[in-house]
């Protein structure tokens, strides 16, 4: 079966520290993936390389057999790759639709002539950019706050319209930084279907970072464990909860 | 799936109804006055820099308030549009008889080369961030100043001459002195009129507002907002921090063709910091990226100080104190509070529609 | 013999840069704020030298003590008024506040003192040294102002490393939050670094005025921009990159006036600042930031 992503040997050193090193990781297409490991394990410095914010010293990360190395973090997200972020990056200062708006940047695009002139097809895209993106946000139950400042949603919306966010950008890997970071169980338990939810609307392969060990038994398929920049230990939530160097990195000797 | 529109496009639309309506209501009412005969002869001489100004504005506007970045040197495009537009509209005396065509022309040319100006600067200066973008754009607007004051071009029957050296500059018999160096231009045709102007404010508003109501400003502002999020969206960040600025500097360069075409001389001098810091008054106090709240406070600020000739000697004082208090103001917990409230009641009439809706 | 002339002075001129320079670094250390009412303070000490000893007549270095006090005051009244409510607002916002009350200190100062240059006599009069048999005649103010600068940053560089108040100040500028727990005052804190930079500004001013002796309003605004350009060469936050940053300006500068074109020579300075800022953002002696995701 082919692979979504494909990371051999991936390394990166921050000065003289070694904040990831040797990382092997195989998505495949459509699965639901889950990486944990403790706080400062390196995670998210994983994204960070996947989405092109930093720059790998080492390895390789091919994207649905593609190679990403090098590449922008906005060359990246048209190559398709979305990602949302462990605290919480929207644009405050613009409505819950047009959040979702610029999220659909590369899928409608039209020209600077049209953005200025608002001639040709700029109202029949902007027209189809409104209805697409009342159709994400439906999904989250976000279409009735559509005209709101995003800034004026309460938190747990707030992570959704991130989410709707980088499904605008039609991706084909969606990376979800801690997503249920700061929620209730209740609200864990929504998030959990709403994650399910997208994964079948959108058909998107998943990888997620996430403490809530409920979370990631209840939806993940397949765990990487990452431990001091080091893949500690991977395979299904069963075998690697139960794995005693995982249980010795979580809660030490 | 089908869901209706709400009317989320509301605000926009309602915000550039506003700014048209109130220039041409503005251009109104000075025609009749003007017409009827029932204006002073200083507010009369005011109407043309007024329309400079909300241009200076507005253009400001899209790059403090739209792009968030902070410019302090939005007069050396201005300086660079006054004297490239000023060369062109004496260049095309000859050619053109009609003087708005002909002006009309020069502000083309004193935006392109703004433009220019603009993507000189922009590309070095983009890169930086916060106080440093800050601080070189008004080392820019300063070495523009310096360069200008510098500068001797001339005309004669050879064509047009230049240099940097006035030692090295000479002239056929008969020739003309268009820039002569710090003593800038003189002998200018003044072919400015009020409603030339009104069309630069006219032509300004279109460009900014559609911009800004289009995909390119959704992403100018998302840069804004949050960069790292606007990548990660896929938006360049570079090549649209550079289109809002490079879009302000031609919109500036254009009001200088329209201010240098409005007095027979000028000196560089006239575009130093100081000037680029009124035009941002002008921006703070009519609300960053609040395009109306530019146009009347730069038509107020303009006019106010000829109202106030009594306390002119604390004109400047009374800026200076206006902006600290709006800054303050706009930071206070008072303000942080009535937001919170407005946000709160989003938020209750949100949960009640949706409570509604199950 | 002129090339020489040239380099002196440059170097002179370039301690008053480095003078400012050092509180437009501390400042920014410890606020994170461009301080733009930095420059304007310097002329207020100038003027309030120049009044002491011309209304009051007091003797000149007294006048400089009174500048230094009434700048230091002025210095944390600013800090108190305009800047603290902005602790936690946007950069912009504080930068145009900072503005603002730089506009303020230059209008008071026109309204109470009047646009006419005044003429600021030097405080230690007019004497020069002649060297090489008369070849080579250096103005006693230019040796003054080396040596007041050297002076100056040694104690700086003294009391930030050795003393406990410094001590504070560093802690401050690293984090504010855990130097609050650490059971530092943060509020005195930045008031004494305010007080401090302000002070240097009064000095700065009395020995600019007294090289340059022709006094207005708005004096203070281009050397102030010039010193935050050395600020900034030499890396903000750092104070021997300030003396540093400070003379290479004031030599380029003057080098720039003596063999290129005066009219020239701003234009050239602020092209190094941005030439500086490009290649190394973080400046000569700067320290390296970067960006949290």
């Amino acid at each position: 079966m082919a692979n979504m992503l494909e990371v051999t040997s991936l390394g990166i050193s921050f000065g003289g520290l070694r904040a990831v090193d040797e990382l092997n990781l195989s998505i495949p297409k459509g699965a639901l993936v889950g990486l944990i490991g403790p706080n400062g394990a390196g995670k998210t410095t994983v994204f960070n390389m996947l989405t092109g914010v930093y720059r790998p010293t080492d390895g390789g990360i091919r994207l649905d057999g593609e190679n990403i190395i090098g590449k922008t973090p906005h060359e990246i997200s048209k190559m398709g790759i979305a990602r949302t972020f462990q605290n919480i990056r929207l644009f405050p200062g613009m409505t819950v639709l047009d959040n979702v708006k610029v999220g659909l940047h590369n899928q409608m695009p039209y020209t600077l002539a049209e953005s200025v002139f608002h001639l040709g097809s700029y109202r029949k895209k902007e027209r189809g950019m409104d209805a697409r993106a009342l159709e994400i946000l439906s999904v989250f139950g976000l279409e009735e706050a559509a005209a709101y400042r995003a800034s004026n949603l309460p938190y747990g919306r707030q992570r959704k319209l991130e989410i709707a966010r980088a499904l605008a950008t039609n991706p084909k890997l969606l990376l979800l930084d801690e997503p249920a970071a700061g929620m209730n169980p209740q609200e864990t338990g929504e998030l959990m279907e709403t994650i399910q939810l997208v994964r079948q609307r959108f058909g998107v392969t998943i990888l997620l970072i996430e403490h809530d060990m409920k979370l990631v038994s209840g939806i993940c398929e397949y765990l990487y464990v990452l431990n001091f920049g080091r893949l500690l230990a991977e395979g299904t939530p069963g075998e690697v909860l139960h794995n005693p160097d995982v249980v010795v990195a979580y809660l030490g000797e | 799936m089908k869901t209706k529109l709400k009317k989320p496009l509301s605000p926009a639309a309602k915000n550039s109804a506003i700014c048209y309506g109130l220039v041409i209501v503005f251009y109104l009412v000075m025609q009749v006055l003007v017409y009827t005969d029932h204006i002073s002869s200083s507010l009369n001489g005011q109407l043309i820099p007024i329309c400079v100004y909300i241009v200076m504005a507005v253009s400001l506007n899209l790059t403090v308030g739209i792009l968030g970045e902070l410019s302090l040197g939005h007069a050396g495009f201005m300086s660079v549009g006054a004297f490239s537009g000023a060369v062109a509209a004496y260049c095309l005396q000859d050619v053109i008889a009609f003087s708005p065509l002909r002006l009309f022309l020069a502000m083309i040319v004193g935006g392109i080369f703004a433009a220019v100006a603009g993507v000189i600067v922009g590309v070095p200066v983009l890169r930086l961030k916060g106080d440093y973008l800050a601080i070189v754009t008004l080392a820019f607007g300063e070495i523009i100043r310096n360069l200008v004051t510098i500068m001797y071009l001339g005309k004669d029957e050879n064509g047009l001459h230049f240099s940097m050296l006035e030692q090295n500059f000479e002239l056929a018999e008969g020739g003309k002195m268009i820039i002569n160096g710090p003593m800038g231009l003189s002998g200018n045709s003044r072919i400015s009129t009020f409603t030339m102007g009104f069309i630069l404010i006219l032509i300004t508003l279109f460009v900014v507002l559609n911009l800004i109501n289009s995909r390119a400003g959704r992403a100018i502002m998302a840069v804004r907002d949050n960069r790292i999020a606007a990548e990660s969206v896929g938006i360049s960040t570079t090549g649209y921090k550079l289109m809002a600025f490079v879009i302000s500097a031609a919109l500036a360069g254009m009001a200088g063709t329209l201010y240098s075409m409005n007095s027979s001389t000028l000196v560089a001098a006239k575009f130093d910091f100081n000037t680029s810091i009124l035009v941002l008054v002008f921006v703070v106090l009519g609300g960053l990226g609040n395009i109306w709240g530019s146009i009347i406070a730069a038509a107020l600020l303009t006019v106010l100080p000829e109202m106030l000739r009594a306390v002119d000697d604390y004109r400047m004082l009374l800026y200076a104190i206006l902006l600290i208090a709006m800054m303050l103001f706009n930071n206070s917990k008072f303000k942080q509070r009535l937001i919170e409230k407005r946000g709160l009641r989003q938020q209750a009439k949100l949960e009640k529609a949706q409570e509604g809706g199950r | 013999m002129n090339f020489l002339f040239n380099l002196i002075n440059g170097i002179s001129l370039g301690s008053v840069y480095a003078i400012i320079a050092l509180g437009y670094t501390m400042v920014y250390g410890i606020a994170k704020m461009l301080n733009f009412a930095h420059g304007d303070v310097i002329m207020v000490g100038a003027y309030v030298s120049f009044c002491a000893t011309s209304y009051l007549g007091v003797s000149p270095f007294l006048s400089v003590g009174m500048a230094i006090v009434i700048c230091a005051v002025l210095g944390v009244a600013i800090e108190r008024l305009a800047y603290k409510p902005l602790r936690s607002a946007s950069s912009l916002a504080v930068l145009i506040t900072a503005i603002g009350v730089s506009y303020f200190l230059q209008n008071a100062a026109l309204l109470i003192w009047g646009s006419n240059p005044k003429n600021f006599s030097s405080i230690v009069g007019n004497a020069s040294i002649k060297l090489f048999g008369g070849q080579l005649s250096i103005p006693v103010i230019t040796i003054v102002t080396v040596v007041t600068c050297i002076v100056v940053m040694a104690a700086l560089t003294i009391f930030t490393s050795k003393s406990k108040l410094g001590t504070a100040m560093r802690a401050v500028s690293e984090d504010k939050g855990a130097a609050q727990l650490m059971g530092i005052n943060v509020n005195t804190t930045i008031s004494l670094t305010f007080a401090i930079g302000s002070g240097l500004a009064a000095v700065a001013g009395v020995l600019l005025c007294s090289a340059y002796p022709v006094m207005t309003p708005t004096l203070g605004a281009m050397p102030g921009i010039k010193a935050f350009t050395a600020a900034v060469f030499g890396g903000i936050g750092s104070i021997p990159g300030a003396m540093i940053g400070g003379i290479l300006l004031g030599i380029i500068e003057n080098f720039s006036k003596a063999y290129i074109d005066t009219q020239l020579s701003d234009a050239i300075v602020f092209l190094v600042l941005i030439v500086v800022l490009l290649i190394k953002p973080d400046g000569l002696m700067g320290k390296k930031q970067s960006e949290k995701v």
